[in-house]
């Protein structure tokens, strides 16, 4: 009876030791569902610091206070549209994966497409002019043709002016 | 020719684009706060705890706000620019400073209460002025960070210049140079103080 006392003991000044040394892990919501629209809400935002990174997979000590605010405002019953404005009105657009649609992000959403359409144009302009060149080019005629089969079987023969 | 100067022009094109891209400072993210009024808040003192400051109280001056913390290496190397400032100016500079204990990752301030880690903060962001001289008018401690989410702070040092009527009207991310300082702020400063 002593020993597993003792035996006890130890085990619970092993738990008690270890504690505090341990590091606590960020806390979670009760709630599946404020979880799901946390990481919904964080991994359509750029963390700041590590600025390739979402703010749902980064690490970085802002991502985490920011992860905490939106939390926040989830239980506050926010919704979704409301909680990008509170961070895009301080953080700005560059803080949204998904830029708005307006007269500084017109070259940003539509650059690439007018690029594809330029480089398609050139192409066709490029084969269509080839065409024709090619068109312009009239068939030799049966002189012409015996001329040519004649140098390229004789070698030696004297080149005609 | 022409076949060949095509594509070499668009070499050049490229060439000049990456040399423009790469030279840009990805952290000079424009902030929406530059045009709007500094956000409300109300902290602690560092030299008086027991008081407040709000940036209510600075309405009619024109003041800079600095984010700075003893655990931010930058801050060190901006620190004599804002003494210089100090003394030769009279400016007001109300620094924030920022989860001085949170901010610092090599202490685990999951096991300090807000009292204690309040006490910590004072002290070492006390100790650290002590050390290095304090240019401030006054600073005001936010322990937790959530004024700092509210100025769009993201990289300890930040400098905010606000207006007499309590608006943004620049705000700068990073270590303040006398070049930034001689060629932007103090500008600024005369230009909103006439």
């Amino acid at each position: 009876m002593r020993r597993w006392l003792l035996i006890l003991l130890v085990a619970l000044a092993g738990i008690a030791g270890n504690g505090p040394q341990a590091r606590e892990a960020a806390p979670l919501a009760a709630d599946e569902a404020t979880e799901r629209r946390l990481v919904a809400i964080s991994s359509e935002l750029r963390c700041l610091v590590c600025q390739n990174e979402s703010l749902s997979g980064s690490n970085a000590e802002l991502a985490n206070d920011l992860r905490r605010e939106i939390r926040n405002l989830i239980h506050e019953g926010r919704s979704d549209a409301e909680i990008m404005e509170f961070m895009v009105s301080r953080y700005g657009d560059f803080v949204r994966y998904r830029p708005p649609l307006k007269g500084t992000t017109l070259l940003l959403w539509f650059g690439p497409g007018l690029l594809f359409v330029a480089a398609l144009a050139a192409l066709l302009l490029y084969l269509r002019r080839r065409e024709r060149a090619l068109a312009d080019q009239r068939p030799l005629s049966g002189d012409e043709t015996r001329r040519a089969e004649a140098l390229l079987h004789d070698r030696d023969a004297p080149p005609r002016p | 020719m022409n076949r060949f100067l095509w594509p070499l022009i668009g070499f050049a094109v490229l060439v000049v684009l990456l040399a423009v891209g790469l030279n840009l400072n990805p952290r000079d993210v424009p902030s929406p706060l530059v045009g709007k009024p500094a956000p409300a808040f109300a902290l602690a003192r560092l030299d008086a705890p027991e008081r407040q400051f709000s940036p209510k109280e600075m309405l009619g001056k024109v003041w800079l706000l600095n984010v700075w913390a003893s655990w931010c290496v930058s801050c060190r190397q901006e620190h004599p620019v804002l003494v210089e400032l100090a003394k030769r100016q009279s400016v007001p500079l109300v620094g924030l400073n920022y989860k001085e204990v949170r901010g610092d990752g090599a202490i685990d301030s999951g096991k300090l209460d807000a009292a204690a880690e309040k006490r910590m903060v004072i002290e070492r962001a006390g100790g650290w002025l002590a050390r290095h001289g304090d240019p401030y008018s006054l600073s005001v401690l936010d322990i937790d960070g959530r004024v700092g989410i509210d100025y769009g702070v993201y990289g300890v040092p930040e400098t905010y210049v606000i207006d007499k009527a309590g608006i943004i009207r620049m705000k700068h991310t990073g270590p303040v140079t006398p070049d930034i300082l001689a060629g932007k702020i103090l500008p600024l400063l005369g230009e909103l103080s006439r």
